[in-house]
């Protein structure tokens, strides 16, 4: 079997996770689409790391994951503060700025 | 040379549980089911030859990032419900048509593309990485380290909430006590008359009067106290049908 499936598979698992970061409000539900979205770009690095022969798929996967990581550190750390501030994290909240 | 089985398996295991992120309503539903997501997609990175990132990817994304979002809803609140009221008119098939367009684009340029897979790929074990990650990419992995330690005090400081009163101490504490007029020792214990479980009698000072607020506060809202008058009048009474009543039941205690 192709591991090129795997890519496919990828784009799927890609277009649901910019389909929930287009659609949902809740700002901590968008922010596992954004982590689905680095997910599937991780499978596909793998898929490609099992296609060419080489470790750097996987290696470039490896600091992807380390990136992702750092970013769900601080964008639950701004989503706690947007709470503190404004008593939600509805991603609609930042209309209200139009007056 | 990629396993069939394993690879619907994880079609199954990624796919349908990654359909709740644009349909579910809890929160944390979600996050579970991102959960199982993750956990496939750590089997097909071992499918895949790459045993070494499927155990990274079970550490790191269901052990410590899902467990986080999950403590922050916590924080946030659980049932924070989301308002389905539109502030773009039409979003949600715009979103859908968007993402279903993505989806058919890329599959459409993958399904295009003719590769050689060779047969005899580098399995991914945690040696060959290292050599790789400390030899050719030792650079990079430095400044990851400067990201990591940047993120961590990043967060730190975007949480941190500066403390809005001093902070009362032991010493602070009693020594407002004192300034209130409040006595520095403890109360003197009730039950001077110890004939019974005396914790109704109040203790006498030194000049022998009665100290009244050495008897719990409890007993006197409940009228549950006594007097000493009673007692003393008891004990100057051998035969009075009180004392020998109470005297038993001072035995049976």
């Amino acid at each position: 079997m192709n591991p090129m499936n795997y890519v496919i598979l990828a784009a799927i698992l890609f277009s649901i996770g910019s389909a929930a970061v287009l659609l949902r409000r809740n700002a901590i539900v968008a922010f596992m689409g954004v982590e689905l979205m680095l997910n599937a770009a991780n499978l596909a690095l793998v898929a490609f790391s099992k296609i060419y022969g080489h470790l750097d798929g996987q290696i470039m996967a490896f600091f992807v994951m380390v990136v992702a990581a750092a970013e769900v550190v601080v964008g639950l750390a701004i989503i706690i503060t947007v709470f503190r501030a404004r008593q939600t994290i509805s991603l609609d909240e930042p209309a209200e700025l139009k007056g | 040379m990629v396993n069939e089985v394993l690879f619907w398996i994880v079609a199954v295991m990624t796919v349908i549980p990654s359909l709740s992120l644009l349909f579910a309503k809890r929160p944390v539903h979600i996050a579970m089911s991102i959960v199982t997501v993750m956990v496939g997609l750590a089997a097909a990175y071992v499918g895949l030859g790459a045993p070494f990132l499927g155990v990274v990817q079970i550490v790191v994304y269901t052990g410590a990032v899902m467990m986080m979002f999950l403590f922050v809803l916590m924080l946030v609140g659980v049932d924070s419900t989301e308002d389905l009221k539109e502030t773009i008119k039409g979003q949600k098939w715009i979103a859908f048509a968007g993402s279903i367009g993505l989806a058919i684009l890329l599959i459409a340029v993958i399904g295009k593309v003719t590769v050689q897979p060779r047969n005899e790929g580098p399995v991914g074990d945690p040696y060959p990485i290292a050599i790789q990650l400390f030899e050719d990419y030792v650079l990079v992995m430095e400044v990851l380290g400067f990201l990591l330690i940047t993120s961590a005090v990043g967060a730190l400081v975007l949480t941190h909430v500066p403390r809005l009163k001093p902070r009362r101490a032991q010493v602070d504490v009693a020594k407002a006590r004192v300034l209130a007029g409040a006595d520095p020792v403890n109360k003197p214990m009730p039950g001077v008359y110890a004939r019974h479980n005396a914790l109704d009698i109040p203790a006498l000072d030194p000049e022998g009067k009665p100290i009244e607020h050495s008897v719990s506060r409890v007993l006197k809202i409940r009228s549950q106290t006594q007097d000493g008058a009673e007692f003393r009048a008891q004990l100057e009474d051998p035969g009075h049908p009180g004392n020998v009543a109470e005297s038993k039941d001072g035995d049976d205690k």
